[in-house]
């Protein structure tokens, strides 16, 4: 965990409503897939956690919906803004449990952890296939960069691209000997309840600090209170209680 | 900051056994622990075991919990409830006890004056304020419990005003808080009657936020014209 000055060099609309930006600075804290950043806003007291899409070692790259005040400024920063940043938060995906096929599996705005994460896997050799879910085509982005790593279905729910339905619609057809995910909770559920295999999931509870200290994202698993933020936010599927 | 994550820990057993063993690894002065109870009888005993910890410096009782005997009334509402805990604590400990208070009362004052009169070592102040938020777009509170305790820079000036009243009522050190998050904000709080100072909030949003005060301190004494801390304790009134 680290704080420090980043730049944003890229902060430009994939879909209406959802960005991505590049914030240029020191990665080096960042040791896992699935970590994410916590940002501090001028005006705003507690930071915005979001989730690293990407990183090299000078930038990191994330991807964000405008829901609220927050995110909503964060959209209108200009290239050149500097942002106080905490970096390496989180415990991120265990990629040791996968297996030669993992299952990738994000919905909305837990579709970007899964890149970095789909990259490592494929240095490591596996054959991952993602799941990516929309509620609408006009939704859709990251396609092209996932299709350019791996074999990537796309689900809406309206049926206007790809398979119509939910990412569990698509879980049925695919051999998978593991399974990642990030996305709204009732997803999250849902694939917990239909999976084939074990997996890990990413809960993006509401949180304070980010870091470990308020206990805001404590929640109950089968091996006691874990802090979301500090512990998580990855969970093992059987740790899980729903 | 609106929080409602209550009195999360381990309990007095774990406290003692694993946490402060923790703390020592990593901060060898004493700690001052911070005590809460829903009875007198949890205050008593929590006190009575924490005072047998060499590790403990200070025991700070927070009396901003509902009393499950009394229809769930915070202690620190009532100055009679008030000076129950403290007296009750007072006869099972031998360490500095400072009572800390909650600030959603009319009259701080008789609250801080009941403690004392009991034996209070010290006082401190402020709790967090009730406070809530509504989501506009779901219309409904943001927080699950619908109100929260509210900390955080925005309460500052209540949290200080409150450590001036009571500076003028009483004889007994305070420990000022509220809204603390940068160094000029420590030097107001001394001023208005603060022996000591403490952070919440700020640490959450800057993990480093004491530790950046700290090492700015002499800068401010210097801007100030101050040379010893202890002469700017009450130097507004
Ligand atoms: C570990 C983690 C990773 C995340 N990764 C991403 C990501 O990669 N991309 C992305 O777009 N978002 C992500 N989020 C969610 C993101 O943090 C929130 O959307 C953001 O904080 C909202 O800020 P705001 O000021 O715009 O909204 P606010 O004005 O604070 O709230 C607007 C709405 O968003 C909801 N909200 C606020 N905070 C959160 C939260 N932490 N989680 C869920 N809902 C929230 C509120 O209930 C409200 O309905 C992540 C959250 C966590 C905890
Ligand atoms: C997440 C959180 C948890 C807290 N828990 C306690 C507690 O267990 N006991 C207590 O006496 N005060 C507790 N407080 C209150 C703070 O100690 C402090 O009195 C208050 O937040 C005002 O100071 P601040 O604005 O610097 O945070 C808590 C505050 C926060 C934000
Ligand atoms: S958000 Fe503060 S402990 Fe997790």
């Amino acid at each position: 965990m680290k704080t420090g000055i980043y730049t944003v060099t890229e902060n430009k609309p994939l879909t209406k409503g959802v960005y991505r930006m590049v914030l240029e600075g020191d990665t080096s804290h960042i040791t896992a897939s699935g970590q994410f950043v916590n940002i501090k806003l001028e005006g705003r007291f507690l930071r915005r956690p979001i989730s690293v899409y990407d990183y090299s070692e000078s930038a990191v790259t994330i991807i964000y919906k405008v829901v609220g005040d927050g995110t909503e400024q964060m959209s209108n920063m200009p290239v050149g803004t500097k942002l106080d940043v905490m970096t390496g938060l989180g415990n991120g995906y265990d990629l040791s449990k996968s297996g030669d096929k993992p299952l990738l599996i994000g919905g909305g705005v837990g579709v970007p952890p899964m890149y970095n994460l789909c990259k490592r896997l494929i240095a490591e050799g596996k054959k991952p296939t993602m799941i990516m879910g929309f509620n609408t085509k006009d939704e859709i982005f990251c396609l092209e960069e996932f299709s350019a790593l791996c074999p990537t279905v796309v689900t809406t729910v309206d049926g206007s691209f790809g398979i119509k339905g939910f990412v569990t619609d698509a879980m049925k057809d695919i051999d998978y000997t593991y399974y990642y995910t990030c996305g709204p909770e009732p997803m999250l559920k849902a694939i917990n309840a239909a999976a084939a295999a074990q997996g890990q999931l990413s809960f993006e509870e509401r949180m304070g600090c980010g870091f470990g200290a308020c206990m805001g994202c404590s929640c109950k698993t089968k091996y006691g209170n874990k802090r979301i933020c500090k512990d998580g936010p990855v969970l093992e599927s059987e740790e899980v209680i729903w | 900051m609106i929080n409602s994550v209550g009195l999360q820990n381990p309990g007095i057993d774990k406290v003692i056994s694993e946490e402060l063993p923790k703390l020592k690894k990593c901060f060898n002065k004493p700690v001052i622990a911070n005590i809460s109870g829903f009875s007198i009888d949890e205050y008593t005993y929590c006190c009575e075991r924490i005072d047998k910890e060499e590790q403990v410096g200070i025991i700070e009782v927070n009396i901003s919990c509902p009393n499950v005997h009394n229809g769930g009334m915070a202690f620190g509402t009532d100055p009679k409830a008030a000076a129950e805990v403290t007296k009750a604590v007072k006869k099972v400990t031998t360490k500095p006890v400072y009572i800390k208070l909650s600030p959603n009362v009319t009259d701080i004052v008789s609250i801080a004056k009941a403690c004392e009169a009991e034996g209070a070592d010290g006082i401190s102040l402020i709790n967090t304020l009730m406070g809530m938020r509504i989501d506009k777009m779901r219309r409904r509170p943001v927080v699950a419990n619908k109100m929260g305790g509210f900390s955080g820079s925005a309460i500052f000036p209540v949290a200080l005003r409150m450590v001036y009243q009571v500076y003028e009522a009483v004889k007994i050190p305070i420990i000022g808080m509220g809204g603390v998050s940068k160094v000029e904000d420590v030097f107001e709080m001394m001023l208005a009657g603060a022996t000591a100072v403490q952070v919440g909030a700020a640490n959450l949003v800057d993990p480093y936020a004491c530790k950046t005060m700290v090492e700015e301190l002499p800068k401010v004494m210097e801007k100030y014209k101050v040379n010893n801390l202890k002469d700017i304790i009450g130097g507004a009134h």
